[in-house]
């Protein structure tokens, strides 16, 4: 079976005109795939490869130099909760706003509650400085977070 | 007389980021006023004469920069605008991008007209997702205008802004390594020459500016020169080489400030002024000990160290011009974003997170770069476990002094940037760092986070 669906590969065919060579849509690609499917497996990053023309292994190559995309194997949950640990959140909180989450949630950064609804990461400076400590939740800043807010958050995003 | 702001000017308006607001104030009638009345190169010469120099941090002149691009070639030409904006506690580009994209934009079609290109990438971090969405959605009223596509107004002029968007690494904002990334490729920065202005993105002559300065460009491009160069600070008589710091400058304040904002002020306005008049002094009622200038890379500023030849003056009052931070030893102006360290804060607790950061942003090309921040990172883990040795703090330095494009070891700045805050740390704030070594005192955090890989 295939592991994007017909839509999937139109919508990653229509990135193709705006660059002058195809490689340029892997990132766009990427993106589309991982925002859905939560995960690059190795099927999809043959199936990407096959629209930009490239070997998979140079679509590869590309993904796993940003940390950022979760491959073969590995599973983001519903939604992926980041919290900044950049000198602006750290010098008000952050380092205990971390250890909050691990604590509610029971799990460590990098890892996804055993119920799938919350991926918790540490995010290096999310350039929300005005509202620190901050979290990312999904690509959306939320400002001001205290372990209550944080709480009421997490609370928000398990009944999602 | 309170500064009045220019780029600031609508963020707090009603329907700031929409098309119709922006033109009700006045919006893109210099665009028009451009492609009606003037030619490609009376642009660049105008933006050149106005002195203005890169937001992004380097401060490059960026009339200068658009020179360097090939007389008379066949084309494409590419406008890449640089919004990764991933040093630490830097946000002013994401207000100017959140909530006056047009005004930024109206600045990409200027530059785009005066170097003669048809196509701009508008690269954004991925954690910028508000950032992306009010973009796009500029963009696409553009579109839907007629001020973007072919024959623009009838005159001839095509351009077509792609957003696109990054995944999370700050080695993207180095603008080769942006390249590589818009082209679909690991973001390793390129070796240089060639720069980008001959053979840049898809091995075409390639300009790459900050956001800032295209919000820059439409407001001289609107004011003109004069209105420029009446703000900030002339360049040094007695410095053949300085190029001035005209314009009004994005300053943000961040970490131990009562109010952390990002204010409009003619550069050169001192860090004392900027911390206790614009962001309510220092939290809780304490006082400052450091000061970082402009973004991490740029080091540290000790507050309580007296400025030679200057009476009764600390680092604390050195003006943020392009000038001001180098002469306490910071690397530069960098992004302006100043972040206040508390008395009550340890310095090697900031120096371990400055450590942590770039040992995790390392791209990994460059063996005194990967190797280098991995291992300063090390060594300062060992002084926040309190099991620091005397000859450690030489070593930092020593290592700092080694890596980056300065002493020539290294493809790209990030190590120097990455060396900058140690030196500047340990330098001045030896005292403290070695009664911690003495101590062995271990830090509240020590714990709380595992030291984690190269990126």
């Amino acid at each position: 079976m295939a592991a994007l669906t017909e839509d999937m590969k139109n919508r990653i065919r229509a990135f193709l005109p705006k660059y002058p060579r195809k490689q340029a849509a892997t990132l766009p690609a990427l993106h589309l795939v991982h925002d859905e499917l939560r995960t690059v497996s190795n099927e999809a990053i043959v199936e990407i490869a096959e629209i930009l023309e490239l070997h998979p292994s140079e679509v590869q190559d590309t993904m796993t130099f940003y940390a950022f995309y979760k491959g073969e194997g590995e599973k983001n949950g519903k939604t992926r909760l980041w919290v900044c640990r950049g000198l602006a959140c750290m010098l008000r909180g952050a380092y205990e706003l971390i250890e909050h989450c691990e604590h509610k949630l029971g799990v460590k950064c990098g890892q996804t509650t055993t119920d799938g609804t919350i991926t918790l990461e540490f995010a290096e400076c999310i350039g929300a400085c005005d509202g620190a400590p901050a979290c990312l939740k999904e690509d959306v800043h939320v400002m001001n977070v205290t372990p209550e807010r944080a709480d009421a958050l997490i609370t928000e995003l398990k009944l999602k | 007389m309170p500064y009045e702001p220019i780029l600031l000017a609508r963020i707090n308006k009603p329907n700031s980021g929409k098309l119709e607001g922006y033109r009700a104030d006045g919006g893109y009638a210099t665009f028009e006023r451009a492609l009606k009345e003037l030619q490609p190169a009376q642009v660049t010469t105008q933006v050149k004469d106005s002195g203005l120099r890169g937001r992004g941090g380097a401060g490059f002149p960026t009339g200068l920069k658009w020179t360097f691009l090939p007389q008379n070639h066949p084309g494409p030409i590419y406008l890449c605008v640089n919004a990764d904006e991933s040093e630490p506690c830097t946000y002013n580009n994401r207000i100017l991008m959140e909530k006056d994209p047009h005004q930024v934009i109206e600045g990409i079609m200027l530059s785009c007209y005066a170097i003669k290109s048809k196509c701009a990438y508008f690269y954004v971090r991925y954690e910028y997702g508000d950032s992306f969405r009010s973009m796009q959605s500029a963009v696409d009223e553009l579109y839907a205008a007629k001020l973007l596509g072919k024959n623009i107004l009838g005159s001839g002029f095509d351009l077509d802004i792609v957003v696109h968007r990054g995944a999370g690494a700050y080695i993207c904002g180095e603008e080769t390594g942006l390249i590589e990334s818009l082209e679909g490729k690991r973001a390793w920065p390129r070796i240089k020459p060639p720069f980008p202005a001959v053979e840049g993105a898809f091995r075409k002559p390639t300009i790459v500016n900050n956001v800032e300065t295209m919000a820059c460009v439409t407001q001289i491009m609107k004011r003109g020169n004069e209105w420029f160069k009446s703000l900030g600070v002339p360049p040094d008589p007695k410095n053949p080489r300085d190029a001035g710091s005209y314009g009004p400058k994005l300053y943000t304040l961040a970490g131990h400030v009562e109010k952390p904002i990002c204010v409009e002020l003619p550069m050169g306005v001192t860090i004392r002024e900027l911390v206790e008049k614009h962001g309510g002094g220092v939290w809780k009622g304490r006082k400052a000990k450091a000061v970082n200038p402009g973004g991490l890379s740029m080091g540290f500023v000790d507050v309580n160290a007296p400025l030679k030849g200057e009476d009764g003056k600390t680092e604390y009052d050195i003006p943020l011009d392009f000038n001001g931070p180098g002469r306490v030893q910071c690397l530069g102006l960098g992004t302006a974003a100043v972040t206040v360290i508390d008395d009550q804060t340890s310095m090697v607790d900031v120096l371990h997170n400055v450590c942590q950061f770039f040992s995790h942003e390392s791209c990994g090309q460059c063996t005194p770069c990967r190797e280098g921040t991995g291992w300063m990172l090390k060594i300062v883990d060992r002084l926040r476990r309190g099991q620091g040795r005397k000859e450690d703090l030489d070593i930092l330095v020593d290592v700092a002094d080694r890596i980056g494009i300065m002493p020539g070891t290294t493809i790209c700045g990030l190590s120097d940037g990455a060396g900058w805050p140690v030196k500047t740390a340990i330098r001045k704030f030896r005292a403290e760092f070695e009664a911690a070594i003495k101590s062995g005192a271990k830090s509240q955090y020590a714990r709380s986070l595992e030291v984690v890989g190269a990126h």
